[in-house]
């Protein structure tokens, strides 16, 4: 595979920003009641970590170090306000629905992370690669939890009925608890077990000073 | 900085120059796409509002018989002047509360005892919306409320019956309160707890009274919500204040005259 596709493949499994880098968890847990929220959120995030990269990889020469951090958060805000104007102008309900999270999505660490470890010091090209990529990594792991979060509470996905609710004469007894977002970091860390069991090497290898019988108590 | 001295003063205007840059483009950007998208989310808030209030209708046990095909149509708009309560001269579809509030011509501040909604300033009129049956014997009024809530102004309508005590709906049309806390006012579940409560209190004044969630026994009392007590006690109290004599108070009474003079 060439360097180039591996930019986009490489996040959706390998160097998953969730699952791997535990990034982006928060959104994670918030938006994902749904299938269909969860699928706008991450072509949201999707949109602006292309754009964010590949703007900021373009004047990456230009921004002085001092400040670096104030132009790509400027860059990525400016992003995710027309993004979230667009989704109350195209897509009412929905951006109803995902409310304060659209705007939230200026403080995801991913977009941040990407930024300061990708684009900052890679061409356009490849960092709007790596910035879909990432996005569609970000999507990807939505799209699983909220599709199992909302068959699972609801017996439907994405609004279309799937197992026949008890309500509705069948046998199926939603879960209430998949409609809270503890569900979802049960999920996310079953998830992230799967993961590691088909790819041991993203197992961290255990933290210098500990050991089996003496907990690590600062691991954060 | 790794830059030497000489040229330590041309990197800082640089960077001022490489920040302004930036700024103003990013406002551009977000201010351009604001002006343009401006309108279209607008209509998209006012087809929310409408559908809502189309909901509340449609939710009232028989009024659609009444409303028949004509629906929402059905509704006598009547722009009220407050402090008289007799109607006003003017367009009511036309009328903006929230602008006409801020003119000094057609608002007013409100005194600190008055104030119970926490709004500052209202206007001096305001809309009031009247269902007849086929003789016309009145059905059904509703009133615009608005009340400041915890983070935001909350905004609704109230439905009486044709006693002008019993609520027959409230619906928030608009609110910006904590999502997940406060803005569970805007719930169904919540809204439920109103059709069929009376705004008349023992002391004779009209209002409600909210009260710990679970514990509303009075049929001017209705549940809080626990987790939301700022957001559902503004709510009680915007009732409260539109009812009262500085909202729609004089308007109720005339129109309970009116009614039993029949």
């Amino acid at each position: 595979m060439s360097t180039r596709s591996r930019l986009l493949t490489d996040p959706l499994v390998d160097a998953n920003p969730v699952t791997l880098q535990m990034l982006g968890i928060c959104s994670a847990l918030a938006v994902t009641v749904t299938l269909d929220t969860a699928l706008t959120m991450g072509i949201a995030m999707t949109a602006v970590l292309a754009l964010s990269s590949l703007i900021i990889s373009l004047v990456r020469r230009a921004i002085p170090a001092e400040v670096r951090l104030i132009v790509q958060i400027t860059i990525i805000a400016s992003l995710v306000m027309a993004i979230d104007q667009i989704l109350q102008a195209y897509l009412f309900d929905i951006s109803q629905r995902l409310s304060i999270f659209v705007s939230l999505i200026v403080t995801n660490c991913i977009i941040l992370g990407r930024a300061e470890a990708f684009a900052m010091r890679n061409p356009p090209l490849a960092s709007l690669l790596d910035g879909v990529g990432n996005g569609l990594g970000y999507l990807l792991v939505l799209a699983l939890v909220g599709s199992v979060r909302e068959l699972l509470g609801t017996g439907a996905v994405l609004g279309r009925p799937v197992l026949p609710t008890v309500a509705e004469g069948g046998w199926f007894e939603p879960l209430g608890f998949m409609a809270l977002a503890p569900s979802a970091f049960i999920l996310l860390g079953l998830l992230v077990w799967g993961v590691r069991l088909i790819r041991p090497a993203q197992v961290e290898p255990a933290e210098a000073g500990t050991s089996a019988d003496q907990p690590s108590g600062g691991a954060s | 900085m790794t830059a030497p001295d000489h040229s330590s003063r041309r990197s800082a205007l640089r960077t001022l120059a490489v920040v302004a840059t930036v700024a103003v483009v990013c406002g551009a950007l977000v201010t351009g796409t604001a002006v343009a998208l401006r309108p279209r989310i607008l209509s998209n808030i006012k087809a929310a509002q409408q559908a809502r209030m189309a909901a509340m209708l449609d939710a009232i046990p028989g009024l659609a018989e009444v409303l028949g095909d004509s629906g929402a149509s059905a509704l006598e708009p009547v722009l009220v002047d407050l402090a008289s309560g007799e109607r006003a001269a003017g367009d009511p579809l036309s009328f903006d509360p929230v602008a006409a509030a801020a003119d000094p011509a057609t608002g007013r501040a409100l005194t600190a005892d008055e104030d119970i909604a926490g709004l500052g300033r209202i206007a001096t009129s305001g809309v009031a919306y009247i269902v007849r049956d086929g003789d016309g014997a009145l059905m059904l009024a509703i009133l615009p409320i608005a009340v400041r809530g915890y983070a935001s102004v909350i905004r609704g309508y109230l439905a009486l019956e044709q006693d002008l005590t019993t609520v027959a709906a409230l619906n928030i049309i608009e609110q910006a309160e904590t999502p997940g806390l406060g803005a569970r006012i805007q719930t169904p579940e919540w809204q439920a707890l109103w059709p069929g409560r009376s705004v008349a209190r023992p002391d004779g004044t009209l209002g409600v009274t909210i009260v710990r969630q679970g514990s509303s026994s009075a049929p001017y009392e209705v549940d809080g919500l626990t987790g939301a007590t700022r957001s559902s006690t503004a709510v009680g109290a915007g009732v409260t204040f539109w009812l009262g004599d500085a909202g729609y108070g004089p308007f109720l009474s005339r129109l309970a005259a009116t009614e039993a003079s029949r």
